[in-house]
């Protein structure tokens, strides 16, 4: 039989990289181009080296959101892998209530971000909010668009509501996959719950506990939207995390060399972390 | 230590809704004494698994009493019964390494730590996994998880009883073999009570000095492999056990003697008066030979299965399967066969009728 050899098969590859082309490898040059350049529009640019990185780099207010970002991720990843745990623990196996609970479950994650915003806003206003008139009838003096630490609170608990549902799925998931048997013979060797937990649930959930606080690091290291329509970062600055102060710096201020020197910096920390990540899991794997 | 006792025990599963439970055990009356080797042996759904879950504590029973040596147990969880179990799938720890394993149900316990290493090593060494101790568990080949299972059974050595569930099913033939003769020899060993579930009858017959044959939530017959062999007390123990299995055919009873399609068959076991229900003849194949003047048989298929052959055989579109030696030969014309009298026995639905007159 002839067969036919050339190269004509590569053009099939054509239409992928012109949507590759188009929808991230261009905006991002786009981004490295301003980011080593000053421009005063009329698609005039001048070159500057590494001025913009040097000025992020130093600038305390990149270190003030960077703090605050690193802080609330660190709080957030806190609460919500030991509650995830706590809650796929206490989770029916059997029966009718599974569905039920798995769809209360989802619920939180299907809603947009933007509406999951504005309901913690409203609902944690001091005047009419459920949750804020609540705690200032209380007694609790609670005001988040004036006090830091309601704000914070606030944002935190918008948070775990939100995203707790994600890492309960994903270790309901783990813990389902025990067969019974491993239950059964736990109980003959005298086995006490805790040691249940450390030697057979624990181990057999660390492989979707790695893929969910990596989700949830990445997810709440570019969070943006849920805290711009609860507090739009104030009251202040206090609540402006990374990306917020982006935007600001961006569009707010239209400081397009050092909004892309940051972006750059933003987007090697997330790599890092994903890729630091990524090695030690593949390293246990081998083990 | 101790002789188990079951006293009435039944057990149903909880039915879907609006449905009648259906009973996975149906009274069951049964000793183990203390120190036998026992085999459970009975196809898929029997109720072995059910039974063996009640006796180490794991399901408690819906009706009737567990007694151990006398003290009833019925409610104890599994914890206070001294009771161990290995899986049909091995179970191991995997974060743990082989030692530790080994080690955790005596931990557990709280016993002292050189204790607990002189046992292990002990166990280890019975099981030839001391050149293995040192390393992660998760690591180990499926035949090697399960004898830590395996280990983790036998390395307490205050148990009552010691449960297998089908423990060689993960298992390479070969190794199967091996760990079955262990298995055997730990038993004379150690002495304890080991109770082996099982619906492979080889399996049960090598292992155990007495097979208890489950059918359908009852113990239908308890003895040694020869026993159920030579009188089987069900007709399903006379399927089941032997290969083929036993031949059973509807007959009539006249004078206490079967009649198979007219042909009246000689036992010695001829019954006592009236029966009534469904009556049945069984003769094993290996109890059949032929003979001049017998029943008229056509010979469908010959099966040599080198040290004796299978012969396929229909007397009235009836088959009847029948063994015999390798070098035996076969009549070439009008072939006749008769049944051992000594080996024909009548049953009535399904059980075997006792009630005999001795001639």
């Amino acid at each position: 039989m002839h067969k036919t050899q050339n190269n004509k098969a590569w053009w099939l590859v054509v239409p992928v990289l012109i949507l590759v082309a188009f929808n991230a490898f261009i905006p991002l040059m786009t981004v490295v181009n301003y980011a080593f350049q000053e421009t005063f529009g009329d698609n005039v640019f001048f070159w500057e080296g590494t001025t913009w990185f040097e000025q992020v780099l130093r600038s305390p207010r990149f270190h003030a959101s960077l703090i605050r970002q690193l802080v609330f991720t660190g709080m957030i990843i806190a609460i919500e892998v030991p509650l995830g745990i706590a809650v796929a623990l206490t989770m029916p196996r059997k029966g009718l209530w599974v569905s039920v609970c798995l769809v209360l479950m989802a619920l939180p994650l299907l809603i947009p971000w933007n509406v999951v915003g504005a309901m913690w806003n409203i609902f944690a206003l001091p005047d009419i909010g459920l949750l804020g008139y609540t705690l200032n009838s209380m007694g609790i003096d609670f005001n988040f668009t004036r006090q830091p630490i309601s704000a914070w609170m606030t944002t935190v608990v918008m948070d775990v509501w939100h995203w707790t549902s994600l890492i309960v799925l994903l270790c309901y998931a783990g813990l389902s996959s025990i067969p019974d048997d491993y239950y059964q013979a736990a109980h003959i060797d005298g086995a006490s719950r805790w040691a249940i937990f450390r030697y057979i649930q624990l181990p057999k959930m660390k492989r979707v506990l790695t893929i969910a606080i990596l989700l949830r690091f990445m997810d709440s290291f570019m969070i943006y939207t849920e805290p711009f329509v609860l507090t739009g970062g104030g009251p202040g600055n206090t609540t402006t995390f990374l990306s917020i102060d982006l935007v600001k710096i961006a569009l707010g201020q239209f400081d397009l060399g050092p909004a892309a020197a940051m972006s750059l910096v933003y987007f090697l920390m997330v790599l890092l972390v994903c890729w630091a990540f990524y090695t030690i899991m593949m390293r246990n794997e081998e083990q | 230590m101790a002789r188990i006792r079951f006293r009435n025990v039944r057990h149903a599963y909880p039915p879907p809704k609006g449905q009648d439970p259906v009973y996975a055990l149906n009274e069951i009356n049964q000793v183990w004494e203390d120190g036998g080797a026992y085999a459970l042996l009975g196809p898929s759904g029997c109720g072995k698994t059910t039974l063996l879950n009640i006796i180490s504590g794991l399901l408690t029973p819906s009706e009737g009493e567990i007694l151990f040596d006398g003290e009833e147990v019925t409610h104890f969880p599994t914890s206070r019964r001294q009771i161990a179990q290995v899986f049909q799938f091995p179970v191991v720890y995997d974060t743990m390494t082989v030692f530790d394993n080994l080690a955790f149900p005596l931990r557990n316990r709280g016993m002292a730590e050189t204790l607990v290493k002189e046992r292990v090593e002990q166990i280890a060494q019975m099981l030839d996994l001391t050149a293995n101790l040192k390393k992660r568990a998760a690591g180990l080949t499926a035949d090697g998880k399960q004898k830590i299972s395996l280990g983790r059974g036998l390395v307490r050595s205050d148990v009552n009883a010691i449960l297998f569930d089908e423990p060689l099913t993960v298992i390479d033939p070969h190794l199967k073999w091996q760990l079955r003769s262990k298995l055997k020899e730990l038993h004379q060993q150690v002495g304890v009570t080991m109770i082996y579930v099982t619906h492979d009858q080889v399996e049960a017959l090598t292992f155990a000095e007495k097979v208890v044959v489950m059918y359908d939530g009852l113990v239908v017959q308890v003895g040694t492999p020869v026993e159920l062999f030579n009188q089987p007390r069900h007709t399903f123990v006379g399927y089941f056990i032997g290969s083929p299995g036993m031949n059973v055919f509807s007959c009539r009873v006249d004078g206490g003697q079967p009649v198979f399609h007219n042909n009246l068959l000689k036992t010695s076991h001829r019954v006592k008066g009236e029966l009534h229900g469904k009556l049945e003849v069984g003769v094993r194949p290996e109890f059949i030979e032929f003979a001049r003047d017998g029943i008229p048989v056509r010979i469908e298929k010959i099966e040599d299965l080198g040290r004796y052959q299978v012969l396929t055989l229909t007397h009235e579109s009836e088959i009847i399967k029948m063994v015999i030696k390798e070098d035996q030969d076969i009549p070439a014309e009008n072939p006749r066969i008769q049944f051992d009298p000594d080996h024909t026995r009548i049953y009535c639905d399904d059980w075997l009728v006792e009630e005999t007159i001795h001639a």
